[in-house]
């Protein structure tokens, strides 16, 4: 089956200029996916590669016919999806079994819904168990199974109904590193035998390690909205080697385009390497902890003040998801810069993650007062005040006009956590006001 | 501090929540003050100063009753207290404390009230203050044992990490209990005292107009008023009472149970992020009135207090004995034992000494024919409410909508509506063995209905693509999915709809319109009619023949169905 795909081929699957936009309960709209273009060919993986809130499971599920697209086309076959499609099947990140009925049960739903005779759904389930190692556990329940097994059932149950079209929605990040690894592995070689009755998947992850393993091809993601930020093609032959130079510098090229600067930014003077931000931009929600953290790893042997961002990766076994938020930051408060797939503290970040925690809460409070606009604006309004408070409900509105509900209250949660760290005023939850008493 | 404005440390002082907190509260001194007055009078002067079905008069009447509630509320969370704390702390008393309890948690209270108001009326002769005990007493029977059970389960479930770490600090028994035990089990607690509540309303109509054997006492409240409609046979006055206890819910509900609801959601140990937090404007207003705050403090401050002054343990670990001293457990259990026998002797003199073989054949006949009710309206309301709830309950909006209404309806008590129901029986003539029998559904029917819309909202959304995305529609989708998905949560609800149905027997099988009676056949008109004539035997032998049935259906039928349903199908 992994044959060498023939672009001349009948597409599997086109995506063109998709766009999902959610509507916001003030009437606005929320947009999490734009200008999407994507082309499936007969014999290929296409890794959708992102950070959680870029839409690369949104478009997973536009492609399932789980959701309907705000604007743009899709088509399988040639024909536009206009709701689930029997060609295309899907694995679930949770699994998502059916916990009242047996593995064998579970594969065979999708069968009996097609309302195949008895014998047929029997043969083909059982067919589709053995092939994914699963023979033996046919009259157990989902509870009974370790998490490895469980996703077993899941690929069973998917293959069972002979898609064309396999999509995988982050489907190892459930499991722990080494039993993700075996599955991969099985999964591959099923694939690489051509024992699959599939032909073509399209995965989304968040590991960029598992995306250059797998995939022929590899759209990276950006946010706000999601979007494509770059197509990287993986010309390596299977079986891949993690330690293989090559692919040492795929992964380093894939970190490089994720922490780029979106395109047409002008790069002018060195503050211009800061992403500029205003008072509406969304923040991630980043635990101090991990702030010193990495600030200290950095500043410290090997690394001595800057670090390649995979290194670190795999040094801390952090996922992008984890690093990339607590990179940023950084940036953002520019106690360190983030370009090219690599780290780099700044002279105040250096000197932070030398100092005692008197001198850090300084250098911190400093920065988040003179870089986080949200920030300096809540203390401009509580000094301004006589009483020194103001209600939650104010900043969330003002946030509101730049964001989605959830997203403002996480913003404001981030920055509520840095300005505790930094002593630079405080917040009480319970009445949810903001104040800059001290706590006694 | 700068000052630029000229009263802002009038601003310090009060907030303007304060203006509403202190509304508020003078407002509910007023009604305590309003409700409580007349409780030392003579009993004379209730029936020298009758009801009135005066529309003016139900806002004292509706005070009264809400008082007599909320004393029933505090005996209640004494008893959760003490009792449910006794049984998870000593090894010995759990034997007999929790089976006791799950006996008193599914027996139909509503035939106990007869039987103590003689022993009430007897403690203060002559007072209104007897006849009030009894009525409370009636309802705090029909609130004290889930809160109980509740208090208890959770007490057994305290995270050892906790336990431990409580141990490590040398917390004083009192101590733990305020600082760890009271908090973890709170958020429980505070839903089972909220169905307590609701469930309690049903009582109250009944407790509060009493007649037993030629002692017939009505205190002022709502229930009096209107047992006093429902013999004048005025629809009118009977309006007016439900549209009064509709305010009173929808009052306490938002005064009391909402902020204690949002409140409590703190204790919760899960603390996944994400959940809507739940919101209360009453709980706002307590939050930021600086009065309201200085006396919550103080009452913190008293349970700091009273925490010093309680022994801490000693720091030595005391040398547990490997195996319990075994003469103690022989007495414990010796004593025990005699108290059954006891107890199974006088029920059995009372009981087999004055029964006869015919009278026994026929109270457990008219046992079955009330069960053949129960079951066939749980069946019935089933069917109704089981797919009503799936498609709700899918629906967020929908279920946003419907959910506090769902919940309302099993908290407004049923036996408000029988008068309605049997003035339509005694107009078009109807066979009562049949059209009585919805009654005893119409306020227990709801329970199915709220918990099989919380089971479908829960299920989670990957479930629900996996099957869309495997094209699964139709009646494979119901036997399949969505029934599987809900199961435990029907379950659930109907347990409780069935306990309260069998309760609800006792009223609604014996009911009446001015002087028109009009009776269906079963054991709860035999309690009902008993309890009229005030005959001790036939009461306790009709509540012995249902609480056998009550509890025989539970251990065969509901308990097997809940744990196969939890083990087979709760999502975990």
């Amino acid at each position: 089956m992994n044959t060498v795909p023939n672009p001349a081929a009948e597409p599997l699957l086109t995506v063109q200029d998709v766009r999902k936009a959610f509507p916001k309960p003030d009437g606005g709209e929320l947009l999490v996916l734009d200008g999407v273009q994507l082309t499936l060919i007969p014999g290929q993986i296409v890794g959708l590669l992102g950070r959680s809130g870029s839409g690369k499971s949104t478009l997973l599920r536009l492609i399932a016919g789980l959701s309907e697209p705000s604007a743009g086309r899709l088509a399988f076959h040639g024909q536009p999806i206009t709701g689930p499609a029997a060609g295309i099947a899907m694995v679930f990140q949770s699994f998502a079994l059916f916990p009242w009925l047996t593995v064998f049960e579970n594969v065979a739903l999708g069968l009996e819904a097609q309302r195949m005779p008895r014998a047929d759904i029997r043969k083909r389930s059982l067919a589709a168990i053995d092939l994914i190692g699963l023979d033996g556990f046919e009259s157990a329940y989902p509870r009974e199974l370790s998490g490895g097994m469980r996703q077993r059932v899941g690929f069973a149950r998917a293959l069972v109904v002979h898609p064309d079209i396999l999509l995988m929605d982050e489907p190892f990040s459930a499991l722990d590193v080494l039993t993700a690894e075996t599955l991969r592995t099985d999964f591959l070689d099923l694939w690489g035998e051509g024992q699959m009755p599939i032909k073509g998947v399209v995965l989304v992850t968040h590991n960029i390690e598992e995306a250059v393993l797998m995939c022929d091809r590899i759209l990276v993601f950006g946010s706000n909205p999601g979007r494509i930020l770059s197509e990287i093609a993986v010309p390596l032959p299977q079986p891949r080697n993690r330690l293989d130079p090559k692919f040492r510098e795929l992964v380093e090229r894939i970190y490089v385009a994720m922490t780029s600067r979106p395109s047409g930014a002008p790069l002018a003077g060195r503050s211009e390497r800061f992403p500029g931000l205003g008072i509406g931009s969304v923040l991630p929600r980043v635990s101090s902890n991990l702030l010193a953290g990495l600030l200290e790893t950095v500043a410290a042997p090997p690394f001595n003040g800057t670090a390649d961002l995979p290194k670190i990766a795999s040094d801390l076994q952090m996922e992008i998801d984890e690093l990339f938020p607590v990179a940023e930051t950084l940036q953002m408060m520019r106690l360190a810069e983030v370009e090219g797939g690599d780290i780099r503290l700044t002279p105040d970040g250096l000197a932070f993650a030398n100092a005692e925690v008197d001198e850090r809460k300084r250098i911190f409070a400093r920065h988040l007062l003179n870089y986080v606009p949200l920030a300096a604006h809540i203390r401009r309004v509580l000094d301004e005040r006589a009483s020194h408070a103001a209600r939650k409900s104010r900043f969330i509105d003002e946030l509101e006009d730049f964001m989605g509900e959830e997203d403002a209250e996480q913003t404001l949660r981030a920055v509520v956590s840095l300005a505790r760290y930094a002593e630079a005023f405080a917040y009480n939850d319970e009445n949810e006001v903001f104040n800059l008493e001290n706590p006694v | 501090m700068s000052r630029s404005e000229p009263f802002a440390f009038v601003r310090e002082l009060a907030t303007r929540w304060d203006a509403i907190a202190v509304v508020v509260v003078i407002g509910l001194l007023a009604f305590f003050a309003e409700a409580s007055r007349g409780l030392l009078e003579p009993i004379s002067k209730l029936s020298a100063a009758p009801l009135s079905l005066e529309p003016a008069q139900l806002p004292v009447y509706a005070a009264r009753t809400t008082l007599r509630m909320f004393a029933a509320l505090a005996l209640s969370l004494l008893f959760t207290f003490t009792y449910a704390t006794w049984a998870a702390k000593s090894a010995r008393a759990e034997k007999l404390l929790v089976p006791i309890l799950d006996i008193l948690q599914s027996v139909p209270i509503l035939g106990f009230i007869s039987v103590t108001v003689v022993f009430f009326m007897s403690l203060v002769p002559g007072r209104v203050l007897g006849a009030e005990f009894a009525a409370i007493f009636a309802i705090f029977t029909s609130q004290a044992w889930n809160m109980a059970f509740s208090f208890y389960q959770s007490l057994r479930t305290i995270p050892d990490e906790l336990q431990e770490a409580a141990e490590s600090f040398r917390l004083s028994a009192w101590m733990r209990f305020w600082q760890l035990e009271v908090p973890f089990a709170m958020p429980a607690l505070l839903w089972n005292m909220m169905m307590s509540m609701s469930g309690s309303w049903f009582f109250v109509v009944a407790s509060e107009s009493i007649s037993v054997g030629h002692t017939t006492i009505a205190l002022p409240g709502i229930g009096s008023y209107i047992a006093l409609a429902i013999e004048q046979g005025n629809l009118r006055a009977i309006g007016w009472a439900i549209a009064a206890m509709f305010i009173v819910i929808l009052l306490y509900d938002q005064l009391i149970f909402r902020p204690l609801v949002v409140w409590g959601d703190r204790f919760r140990l899960d603390q996944e992020q994400g959940g809507r937090v739940p919101d209360s404007w009453a709980l706002t207003m307590m939050q930021r009135s600086r009065l309201i705050s200085a006396a919550r403090l103080l009452f913190f401050d008293f349970v700091r207090w009273t925490s010093r002054r309680a022994a801490r343990p000693a720091p030595t670990l005391e040398a547990q004995p490997l195996r319990r001293t075994s003469r103690a457990d022989l007495l414990w259990f010796a004593l025990v034992v005699l108290l059954v026998a006891l107890a199974a002797w006088r029920i059995a003199r009372m009981l087999v000494g004055e029964t006869t073989l015919q009278e026994a054949r026929d109270v457990a006949w008219l046992a079955c024919l009330t069960m053949l009710r129960v079951l066939a309206l749980i069946g019935l309301a089933s069917v109704v409410w089981v797919p009503i709830g799936i498609w709700v309950g899918l629906r967020p909006r929908a279920t946003q909508l419907v959910q506090p209404v769902a919940q309302f309806l099993a908290a407004f008590p049923a036996n408000l509506l029988f008068p309605v129901a049997v003035f339509g029986i005694v107009t078009w003539k109807l066979n009562p063995d049949l059209w009585l029998s919805p009654l005893m559904i119409l306020g227990t029917q709801w329970y199915i209905l709220f918990n099989v819309i919380a089971g479908a909202a829960a299920m989670p959304t990957e479930l629900r693509y996996a099957a869309q995305n495997f094209g699964v529609s139709g009646p494979l989708w119901w036997r399949k999915v969505a029934l599987p998905s809900v199961l435990p949560y029907y379950v659930t609800g109907a347990i409780t709809a069935s306990g309260g149905s069998w309760n609800a027997a006792i009223v609604a099988e014996l009911a009446s319109w001015r002087n028109v009676e009009v009776k269906a056949h079963g054991l709860g008109a035999y309690i009902a009619e008993a309890t009229t004539a005030g005959d001790f035997h036939r009461i306790i032998l009709g509540i012995a023949t249902m609480s056998l049935f009550v509890v025989a259906i539970n251990r065969l039928f509901w308990r097997p169905l809940y744990y196969y349903a939890e083990r087979k199908y709760r999502l975990s």
